[in-house]
């Protein structure tokens, strides 16, 4: 009889939706940490050059974020830890529901910061071909499905805190 | 029993199992990071550490202007010359005021904390001259001003009719000159004669005379000339300089140094004042030293304010343009005067009467230094295509100097035939494709692994504008290096050897252009043949 996996209350899985839920889970996780951990070892990156560039309702808070340094300090550390830590925490599926809303409301700004909408032009070169949906948006839309459908409690290490959890509620 | 607890222990090491499952994968990803930056760290080592044999620190700006008290003049204050006055720290209570609303409209509006956190030169402008009333006022004006750098001023300035009159008053220390060209090499000489210090603004002189005049005068009295080209305070040239003296780009033949505008601004149409009119203007005192002379009339108000599209009194790009950036690669090459020079071009797109060209170009040859520079300008046309240095090796490409949007950085991309750097191509570690060096002026360093939109930033100068705290306008460091080297009886950085081959260099081109026949100079008898 084929496995099933219990991921809700209400919703159970069988084995491939599994896989294929941590694998998605997993390459979301790996971008997000690879994003936060160049901006980290780069001691050059800086936030201003995409927030000067930014476009559409949010261009206004951008550039006072910019102009302002200890702004401009904040939003940097707030880019750089944020994404390393989302990304670590979908890939070792570790706090992974706080990590999906968290990754989606960064990757929100990104998008909403600057997005391809129709009439608004951007000067950095762009590497792929856009009409208001970009891979900014597909990944909020791959977490949300990710927060959803939680897999963490099943492969990954949530799995053992969930345990203890338990053991600690039985005692 | 023994059943149930191995049944545990299973249920155990499975849930260990899948708890620890994309371990692995986080692993991988280590691993591959570690690869990532040992590669990164390996190109930096092969391209960093030869490139910059020492790195400089950023200059910094030391503040000299301790010592006397200079009190200045300024000859000229139209557009340029108000500009140069706010590099000394004077600027009108409109300018002011104007800056100061634009920054609390729009915090990116820099130029108001950029002129109030200029050093304080201690200078004072006690003496106004300009041939227009309007201008003369407005000088006065901002000699008067409190707001600016240094306070409220110790003086304010006199207005005088003529230079003559304003070089009898012996507290004058030194003048600032940005009248036409026309007037440049008599007003710097009176100057001189006088014993007072000259800034004077670029292009030098109208004619290959006038700068023999010039350089003799300077040299025969001792004061101190700066010649107006502000890129001299610029760090990216200075780096440009060692990585070329360094011998990284290898044998260079061929320069190639651009001007590219394409507005009536950049075609010297300039606005004719409003309230300009013969009670106004000075205009016998203005065509004094032209060849041609014109009654006072519609066509004498354009000339006046658009002096720089007719050679009675000015170069054309000549003296506006070409000697910007044939000054900012003697900075970085030390070239010196060509050995020949010839011109070509025409009046192609602006045919409003002018007589100099909006489509001009030179060829310098230095047969000593197996080099040729190369010069091109339009007027109109904004397809910036900078300036290249071009070595058998790689070549360095710099933000043109007299493009709108001025100073940026420069970067260096290896030649794919190149010897110096065969091995490193072939090897894979320098990809021809892209820079392996760039340089953008206030970003902290240089970065020989950067990714191509950083590296395109770097490039528009962005992160050099509000990165940085402190953002200095370089024509006022030109001006302080000016007095601070007063103070001092130094030379400055412009100073009148340099000045003396930007005007003969670009005398030679004129005269070319205007004869048809390419030019030559003669060191020895100091004369174009």
């Amino acid at each position: 009889m084929e496995s099933r996996h219990s991921i809700n209350s209400l919703t159970t899985i069988n084995n491939a939706q599994l896989y294929g839920l941590v694998f998605l889970r997993v390459i979301v996780g790996w971008h997000i940490l690879y994003e936060g951990v160049a901006k980290l070892i780069n001691p050059y990156w800086s936030s201003a050059a995409f927030l000067l560039d930014s476009k559409w309702i949010f261009s206004g808070i951008a550039k006072a974020i910019v102009s302002n340094p200890a702004l401009l300090t904040i939003s940097d550390y707030v880019n750089v830890w944020g994404l390393t830590i989302i990304g670590f925490c979908l890939m070792l599926g570790v706090f992974s529901r706080y990590a999906c809303v968290g990754g989606m409301v960064l990757i929100s700004l990104y998008y909403l910061f600057s997005p391809p909408l129709l009439g608004l032009e951007y000067s950095r070169p762009g590497e792929g071909s856009y009409l208001i949906v970009n891979k900014n948006l597909i990944e909020i839309f791959a977490l949300y499905i990710l927060y959803l459908f939680p897999t963490s409690h099943k492969i990954g290490l949530d799995r053992l805190l969930q345990n203890k959890l338990n053991l600690k509620g039985l005692s | 029993m023994s059943n149930e607890s191995s049944h545990d222990q299973n249920v155990q090491r499975r849930d260990f199992i899948k708890a620890l499952a994309t371990i692995p994968v986080f692993g991988f990803f280590l691993a591959n990071l570690w690869l990532k930056l040992k590669k990164d760290a390996l190109k930096r080592k092969n391209l960093l550490v030869d490139l910059v044999q020492e790195k400089k620190p950023p200059t910094i700006i030391k503040n000299r202007s301790n010592g006397k008290h200079l009190n200045i003049g300024i000859i000229g204050y139209g557009g340029r010359g108000s500009h140069l006055v706010r590099g000394a720290g004077f600027a009108t209570k409109g300018w002011t005021d104007y800056a100061y609303k634009a920054n609390q409209e729009n915090n990116l509006h820099k130029a108001y904390s950029t002129f109030m956190s200029q050093d304080d030169l201690n200078c004072s402008l006690i003496g106004v001259c300009d041939l227009f009333d309007v201008n003369a006022d407005l000088g006065i004006d901002a000699s008067k001003n409190d707001t600016g750098p240094g306070g409220a001023p110790k003086y304010s300035a006199k207005k005088y009719m003529n230079h003559r009159e304003m070089l009898e008053n012996d507290d004058i220390d030194a003048v600032i000159i940005a009248t036409p060209d026309h007037w440049h090499s008599k007003i710097v000489v009176d100057a001189v004669k006088a014993g007072k210090h000259v800034y004077c603004e670029k292009g030098l002189t109208r004619t290959f005379q006038e700068a023999l005049d010039i350089h003799d005068a300077v040299k025969e009295t001792g004061m101190i000339l700066q010649l107006g080209h502000q890129n001299r305070q610029v760090e990216a040239n200075d780096k440009a300089k060692e990585i070329i003296d360094q011998g990284l780009l290898g044998p260079v033949n061929l320069v190639e140094l651009t001007t590219n505008r394409n507005s009536q601004w950049g075609a010297w149409v300039w606005n004719i004042h409003k309230d300009a009119n013969s009670k106004t203007i000075d205009w016998e005192t203005f065509q004094e030293p032209s060849p041609n002379k014109i009654p006072f009339g519609p066509e004498a108000l354009k000339r006046y304010f658009r002096w720089r599209c007719w050679y009675d009194y000015g170069t054309g790009l000549s003296g506006d343009l070409f000697s910007h950036d044939y000054d900012q690669l003697n900075q970085i090459m030390a070239m010196g005067i060509p050995k020949y020079a010839s011109a070509s071009g025409g009046i192609y797109f602006y045919k409003d009467g002018r007589d100099v060209p909006d489509v001009w170009h030179v060829t310098l040859e230095y047969p000593d230094r197996d080099m040729t520079v190369l010069y091109s300008a339009t007027l109109s046309s904004n397809n910036s295509r900078g300036n290249r240095i071009m070595g058998h090796d790689a070549t360095m490409i710099l933000g043109g100097q007299s493009n709108a949007g001025g100073v940026g950085g420069f970067s260096v991309e290896a030649d794919r035939e190149s010897t110096q750097y065969r091995e490193r191509i072939e090897k894979g570690i320098i990809n021809t494709k892209y820079p392996i060096y760039n340089y953008s002026p206030g970003s902290k360093q240089i970065d020989g692994v950067t990714s191509a939109t950083s590296q395109y930033f770097a490039n528009k100068g962005l992160l050099y504008a509000y990165r940085d705290g402190k953002r200095v306008d370089p024509t006022h460091l030109h001006v302080k290096d000016w007095l601070d080297c007063i103070r001092e009886g130094r030379q400055p950085k412009c100073n009148v050897d340099v000045a003396f081959e930007e005007a003969v260099t670009c005398a030679m081109a004129t005269e070319s252009y205007l004869t048809g026949r390419r030019v030559e100079w003669d060191p020895i008898k100091r004369r174009l043949v």
